[in-house]
């Protein structure tokens, strides 16, 4: 095994057995968030609907039932915003280009005096 | 020769800098990016070699490859050429076959990527030890030329969306401006199967997968100062495909 997985293996599993290891390969990005949503969404359908009688307070039910939706919203508004705001704080490097074609001139001669046909 | 060690520090140290040029009808712009990597290596002293992959271009790279060869010498550009277009992993582990520096730069070889920044690379590099080091167009001062609002756009969605869905811990996965230690290059490169913008990204997914650290500097991508600039529907679609298949299994 590569110097680096046996690293990586150690530190993540420091008497690793071969369905540890199993399980953790397979946790994918797609397993991982399955994983967060079911856990989210199991604590949300526990506490709208009262699935285990614990008779939470009203409030926290009213306040449990929109979640996923004002959640939703809530990220689709911060990735307009975050994605908006990179758009326009994107460099234009107008120096970059100014002193590249400068450079391609002087490269231009150079090679030509060195022999260079193109 | 006494002079020449005080102002090149860099000389003494043993470490080698591998430049991969993965070329296909680049004639004009060949003797370009060579001349800026012979600048910039020759100011600040670093030991190097430009390993130039051409896949049979029709346009005569190659010829002009050649005669870079006779100008700078065989020890600093060495031609590495292919039959046909065969893709860019594959060139990568070409030359890496025929790289003697513990080193690897990857660049594109159509003026995008500016050698000025190899020495900051380096640099970090030396900084934190990294395993790789990426140019990276989002942070910092680095950014873009020559690209409209729309361009723009895209990119930076699809950049959005990549960190929501990877979480990768890099800011810029589609560029293609970096140095790898030689032996991490290989163990990536041996790892990925994707093609195109996906292939990049998959490197630094499965670099971070395998723990290797990854540094950042800043660059400014100019882009194509000859010829067309290429991010059409089929580019974004397998795009998308990449990014999906990239979150389902890894």
């Amino acid at each position: 095994m590569r110097r680096a997985e046996v690293a990586l293996e150690r530190r993540l599993f420091p008497s690793s057995s071969p369905e540890i290891l199993a399980a953790a390969l397979i946790m994918t990005k797609l397993v991982e968030w399955l994983f967060g949503v079911s856990v989210v969404g199991a604590a949300w359908a526990l506490v709208s609907f009262d699935l285990l009688d614990l008779s939470l307070p009203q409030t926290y039910r009213e306040v449990a039932w929109p979640m996923p939706l004002y959640l939703l919203v809530s990220f689709g508004c911060y990735s307009l915003a975050t994605v908006g705001y990179r758009v326009a704080t994107f460099n234009d490097c107008d120096e970059a280009a100014k002193e590249l074609q400068g450079q391609i001139k002087e490269a231009k001669e150079d090679l030509r005096k060195k022999g260079l046909k193109m | 020769m006494a002079s020449r060690k005080t102002s090149l520090p860099n000389r003494d140290s043993e470490d080698k800098y591998s430049i991969l040029l993965p070329t296909y009808n680049e004639r004009e712009n060949l003797p370009l990016i060579v001349w800026l990597l012979v600048k910039y290596f020759g100011e600040s002293g670093y030991n190097y070699e430009v390993i130039i992959i051409d896949d049979g271009s029709p346009d005569g790279t190659l010829g002009v490859a050649e005669q870079l060869q006779k100008i700078y010498g065989e020890d600093k550009i060495l031609l590495r050429p292919r039959a046909k277009k065969l893709g860019l992993g594959t060139a990568y582990i070409h030359g890496i076959k025929h790289a003697t520096g513990n080193f690897i730069i990857i660049m594109d070889a159509d003026l995008s990527h500016h050698p000025k920044f190899i020495p900051e690379f380096i640099e970090k590099q030396k900084e934190g030890d990294y395993d790789l080091v990426s140019g990276t167009r989002y942070k910092g001062n680095g950014g873009v030329y020559g690209w409209d609002l729309r361009r723009k756009l895209i990119s930076r969605g699809a950049n959005f969306l990549t960190q929501v869905l990877l979480r990768p811990g890099a800011s810029d996965l589609t560029g293609s401006f970096r140095l790898y230690k030689k032996e991490v290059l290989e163990s990536l490169v041996e790892r990925c199967v994707s093609k195109g913008y996906v292939f990049q990204m998959e490197m630094i997914v499965r670099a971070r997968q395998l723990n290797y650290s990854i540094g950042e500097v800043p660059i400014s991508f100019v882009d194509r100062v000859y010829g067309e600039s290429k991010l059409g529907g089929n580019e974004i679609v397998s795009f998308v495909k990449g990014l999906i298949t990239l979150f389902a299994t890894t």
